[in-house]
């Protein structure tokens, strides 16, 4: 009887790109339904334009760079880099922010870098970074009130109007973050007054701020999925989610001067960032204990700028400038190889 | 003394030593005030004024001054012809001269001033020397208003605004709205926006000498190859 004899690595299964990819589109789909339910259809109409725009800009690089085009396209990075750039964005954004943050991303941040895996900075950050700098007005004001406020929620066809043509009724559907009214009236107010405006508690039903907390849920659920499948490891998450908490507890223990716990974990952009877009690995820290510093820096980011900042929140500008931190950290967080008494880490001579 | 035509001084400011896009001197004003043509424009038209003046004066001084007190003279003459220029901005395009604001006196820092003087200047007779400062700071007013008009475009909508600041009253209905009820895209007027442009033009002209450079290849190999065969093996006895 013969066996078969093949060397090491023994890799249970081809593991390419595009399965990553998939499996991490796969695992938002619980966060896009909790939206799509609390917020309306915008969302699924700014990811379909995303994707769109993605799709074409990227085969127009790959073009004029004389890259093959089908298979870059099959990877799903740029499919990626849209849906988390579309559910980044406020669901009415009109349709050219999309656009313009969408290519900005493909083009700049990813194909000028040099494409997949060469990129300093996670595209899709770049792109929101680049529309909420640039269109503060168009970014500010589409954030949809969530369904249950409105006497018939959003239809599909109200949605494609809010995007692509008339503006004029967007008032009537939008309203600001809780994030952003809690920060605004946290001086002013105390917490029990805050606490009292519809966006957090309607008496009718339980599905105002409570939209934001489960849509935060479904994205956690997500990315405990692919924590499950092992598509990062549990490092950059949780040291995120353990500085902000441990930050707001002690600095913002008291609800009436600053925002809580509960809201800077369950509110805003937190679980997309801390699971879907700090754990990127093309952008992120790579060590074991540069996760740790690297996800550490973010969640500290967020709490800064989302307390002391103009912004009301800031996982974009967070995980942008711990991008520019990682080759840093890794210099200096090499782990001690097999065969070595100690690391060499910095600038140390190699042995 | 001097090895180079005025042609090829020429040739060497506007396209292949330009200031900006080759020798990179001078992104300071350049990054900061080319937010609209016209800023570009007064800011380029000063710098012209300075380079020019101080090339000639550094060339005229260039066989009494020692070596070892060269930079201070020099750094003396360039900011007494940037006072000059400040002065006269304030007489005569006051607005302008608020909006510019601390670029002007900081053209005295701008690297492409110095550079002209110590690499160019020290080393020529007068006229090469003027005509060496007149193309560069040409060539630094292309770029200056190229990159201007972009982000101008981009950022506003807008061509040529406020031009009265520089041109007077006349002027006024110069500005060209190329798109109607614009959202204005900051990023561009912001400093970031100013380095992505600057690269981008810096990647034109990269595109654009790799084409010429091509195409002179192509027209080398076709001379060649009309030519006799050359042995190449073998010893002929």
């Amino acid at each position: 009887m013969k066996f078969l004899n093949i060397s090491s690595p023994h890799a249970t299964r081809a593991g390419n790109t595009g399965n990553v990819m998939r499996r991490v589109i796969l695992a938002t789909i619980p966060g896009i339904i909790a939206l799509t339910y609390f917020f309306g259809p915008g969302h699924l109409i700014q990811i379909a334009l995303a994707t769109c725009v993605a799709l074409v800009c990227e085969a127009a690089v790959l073009k004029l760079r004389h890259k093959p085009i089908l298979f870059n396209l099959m990877d799903y990075s740029a499919v990626l880099t849209a849906v988390l750039l579309a559910l980044s964005l406020p669901p009415y954004a009109p349709f050219w922010v999309t656009i313009v943050a969408t290519s900005f991303a493909i083009i700049v941040a990813k194909q000028l870098y040099g494409g997949l895996g060469q990129n300093p900075f996670n595209p899709a950050m770049i792109g929101f970074a680049l529309v909420l700098v640039s269109f503060p007005v168009a970014m500010t004001t589409s954030w949809s009130a969530p369904s249950e406020l409105l006497e018939n929620g959003i239809s599909f066809g109200q949605a494609l109007e809010l995007i692509f043509s008339s503006r004029e009724t967007i008032d009537a559907y939008t309203m600001a973050t809780p994030l952003d009214v809690y920060k605004h009236q946290v001086g002013i107010e105390t917490a029990n007054e805050i606490l009292a405006n519809p966006i957090f508690t309607d008496t009718s039903s339980p599905a105002t701020a409570t939209g934001w907390i489960w849509v935060n849920l479904a994205f956690l659920a997500g990315g405990l999925f692919m924590l499950f499948k092992g598509l990062f490891t549990w490092h950059i998450p949780v040291s995120l989610l353990g500085t902000m908490g441990l930050l707001s507890l002690f600095i913002g223990w008291d609800s009436d001067q600053y925002v809580p716990l509960s809201l800077h974990m369950l509110a805003g952009a937190t679980m997309l960032g801390a699971f879907f877009i700090a754990t990127d690995p093309v952008t992120a820290s790579t060590t074991p204990l540069g996760k740790i510093i690297y996800g550490g820096g973010i969640g500290i980011l967020i709490y800064v700028i989302r307390t002391w900042g103009s912004y009301p929140d800031a996982v974009a500008f967070a995980v942008l400038l711990m991008n520019f931190a990682a080759p840093f950290i890794d210099q200096y967080t090499q782990p001690r190889t097999y065969g070595h008494k100690t690391a060499t880490r910095g600038l140390a001579k190699k042995d | 003394m001097s090895t180079k035509s005025l042609s090829e001084i020429s040739k060497d400011g506007l396209w292949g030593n330009n200031p900006a896009l080759v020798q990179l001197l001078g992104l300071c004003p350049l990054l900061a005030v080319t937010g609209t043509v016209v800023n570009a424009l007064g800011l380029a038209l000063a710098t012209m004024l300075v380079l020019v003046g101080s090339n000639c004066a550094v060339s005229m001084v260039r066989n009494y001054v020692p070596d070892a007190v060269r930079l201070p003279a020099f750094v003396m003459i360039i900011a007494s012809y940037v006072t000059c220029t400040e002065l006269l901005m304030q007489a005569y395009t006051y607005e302008l001269y608020t909006v510019l604001g601390i670029f002007i006196p900081l053209i005295v820092t701008n690297c492409v001033i110095l550079g002209r003087a110590e690499a160019f200047a020290a080393k020529n007779p007068i006229l090469p020397a003027v005509m060496d400062g007149f193309m560069m700071s040409l060539g630094f007013m292309v770029v200056l208003i190229l990159l201007g008009a972009l982000r101008e475009i981009i950022g506003q909508g807008t061509l040529f605004s406020n031009m009265d600041l520089l041109f007077g009253q006349s002027a006024k209905d110069w500005q060209i709205n190329i798109f109607n009820d614009y959202p204005n895209f900051l990023f561009a007027i912001l400093p970031p926006g100013a380095f992505v442009g600057m690269g981008l033009l810096i990647a034109a002209k990269n595109i654009i000498d790799a084409r010429i450079k091509a195409n002179q290849d192509r027209q080398k190999t076709a001379a060649v190859s009309g030519s006799k065969r050359v042995r190449v093996t073998g010893k002929i006895s």
